[in-house]
């Protein structure tokens, strides 16, 4: 084993110490070191979304960001998307437009998602479909997707 | 992946000492997108990784309107289109930067590490190539310049040597009256490797009925991005007509080399450098219209 690296970093608002090879990527971190494994694994190679966390404000694919790049940095996964009041208003409205069925895409289609509102409250239906198109579905055929971020972002 | 180590030079020095000493035995990473899914295949591997991002050079973005614009090797293409003068000043580059992968994509990868991983599909590099950039490299021996057309020397080879990492690239200021457009063939609207990818760029005189120059490019029709030196010049000194530009694109069509791959034959893949060299023309004439 290569020799293991500290890396200090913010993740959902908590400053984390951890330890981990640099070959490991930012995705095996979150699950195999920290055991949080709310953000899924899918190509494993930037395809499909499925890893999508948020990168000091950006969505990245953490299948494609080495753990050690956390240093420093603020990320929020799925497990900080909820509060204790509640779901996050995406998080319902994919409850309530039956928007996902075996749920392996959900937590980087949610965050994309909220990535989006965040920055354009009002992102109109292309803008939804143009901004998730890194993210992969195999099971809903999307359209339930879009539409329950359609709900909730403030384009009429 | 295999284990390697990981270290992340504040420096080009310090950079370039680490590239120096280490010979083959090395990988630079800027975003990673093209890099870390080499590795994890198992594709040239290195035990060592150099995370290009902390240099500052690699991540500024400095705009001179009498010079040009310097574009930091590592700069996410993001940062490249949210930047509003940017994206007034050369729409062409942005075509690519908006283009390649989807927004997680975009949030890590790099103009420079799109243009260093030399691929023939490269997105970036025909517009590049087209706006006359030149790549700056440092390395041992100091820096030097080289033309963007110049770099990619085969599929994944490019022309850096031992020790020698891309700093920047430098495109000059758009003269008054020009243009440039990307655009790709791909069977979907996004997240795919283009069949055919074609960027164009045009100066026009005052009156925007004729040709100064243009400069043609071409992707994933030969092993690297090619220079279509030839159709561009042929549009020098012509008046804008369709035929000027259907000569240009023929032209353009006898620069390709494509082969036949699951993603189009020989045949296709010809025909559609004629149809994306005219409808890139145009649309750089457009966009030099102030349109
Ligand atoms: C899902 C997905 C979709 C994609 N879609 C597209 C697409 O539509 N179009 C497209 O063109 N590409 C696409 N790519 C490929 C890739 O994202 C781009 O080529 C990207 O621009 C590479 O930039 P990077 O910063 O991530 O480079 P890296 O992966 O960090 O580096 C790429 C190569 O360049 C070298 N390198 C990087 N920086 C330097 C430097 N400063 N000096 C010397 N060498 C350097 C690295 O060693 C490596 O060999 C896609 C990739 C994925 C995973
Ligand atoms: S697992 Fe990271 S993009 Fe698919
Ligand atoms: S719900 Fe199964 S992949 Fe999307």
């Amino acid at each position: 084993m290569a020799d293991v690296t500290q890396v200090k970093t913010t993740i959902n608002g908590e400053e984390v110490n951890l330890l981990c090879e640099p070959r490991q990527s930012l995705l095996e971190v979150l699950r195999d070191v920290l055991g949080m494994t709310g953000t899924k694994e899918g190509c494993n190679d930037g395809n499909c979304g499925a890893c999508t966390v948020i990168l000091d404000g950006r969505i990245v694919d953490s299948c494609l960001v080495l753990g050690v790049e956390a240093e420093g940095k603020n990320i929020t996964t799925i497990e900080g998307m909820a509060s204790p009041e509640g779901l996050h208003p995406l998080q319902q409205s994919f409850l309530e437009n039956a928007s996902l069925q075996c749920g392996i895409c959900t937590p980087g289609f949610l965050l994309a998602s909220k990535s989006l509102l965040d920055q354009e409250p009002d992102a109109d239906e292309g803008r939804i479909r143009h901004w998730l198109a890194g993210n992969l579905c195999r099971c809903t055929g999307y359209d339930k997707i879009v539409r329950a971020v359609l709900q909730v972002s403030k384009a009429k | 992946m295999e284990p390697f180590e990981f270290v992340s030079p504040s420096s080009i020095d310090e950079a370039v000492k680490i590239l120096a000493s280490n010979g083959d035995k090395v990988r630079i990473m800027a975003g990673g997108t093209d890099m870390l899914v080499q590795m994890r295949a198992g594709r040239r591997t290195a035990p060592l990784v150099v995370d290009v991002k902390g240099i500052p050079e690699l991540n500024n973005v400095s705009y001179d309107a009498s010079k040009g614009l310097t574009l930091g090797a590592a700069v996410p293409c993001y940062k490249i289109y949210q930047d509003k003068s940017l994206a007034a000043t050369y729409p062409g580059l942005i075509d690519s930067a908006s283009l390649i992968g989807g927004i997680q994509i975009q949030g890590r990868a790099s103009i420079g590490g799109n243009i260093c991983n030399a691929a023939p599909s490269g997105d970036s590099i025909p517009v590049v190539i087209a706006l006359g950039g030149v790549c700056n490299i440092a390395g041992p021996n100091g820096t030097r310049q080289l033309p963007v057309e110049e770099f990619c020397t085969a599929p994944g080879r490019n022309a850096l040597e031992n020790g020698e990492l891309l700093v920047s690239v430098f495109i000059p200021a758009p003269q008054a009256k020009s243009g440039a457009t990307y655009q790709r063939f791909i069977p979907r609207n996004e997240m795919d490797i283009a069949v055919v990818g074609v960027g164009t760029s045009v100066v026009l005189d005052a009156s925007g009925q004729n040709f100064v120059s243009a400069r043609i490019a071409l992707a994933s029709v030969g092993p690297t991005p090619i220079f279509a030196k030839a159709a561009g010049d042929s549009l020098a000194g012509k008046a804008v007509s369709e035929e000027a530009i259907q000569q240009a694109s023929e032209l353009a069509m006898s620069a390709a080399t494509p082969i036949t791959d699951m993603r189009g034959t020989i045949r296709q893949r010809t025909h559609l450098v004629g149809v994306f060299t005219r409808r890139t023309l145009n649309n750089a004439i457009d966009r030099a219209r102030g349109g």
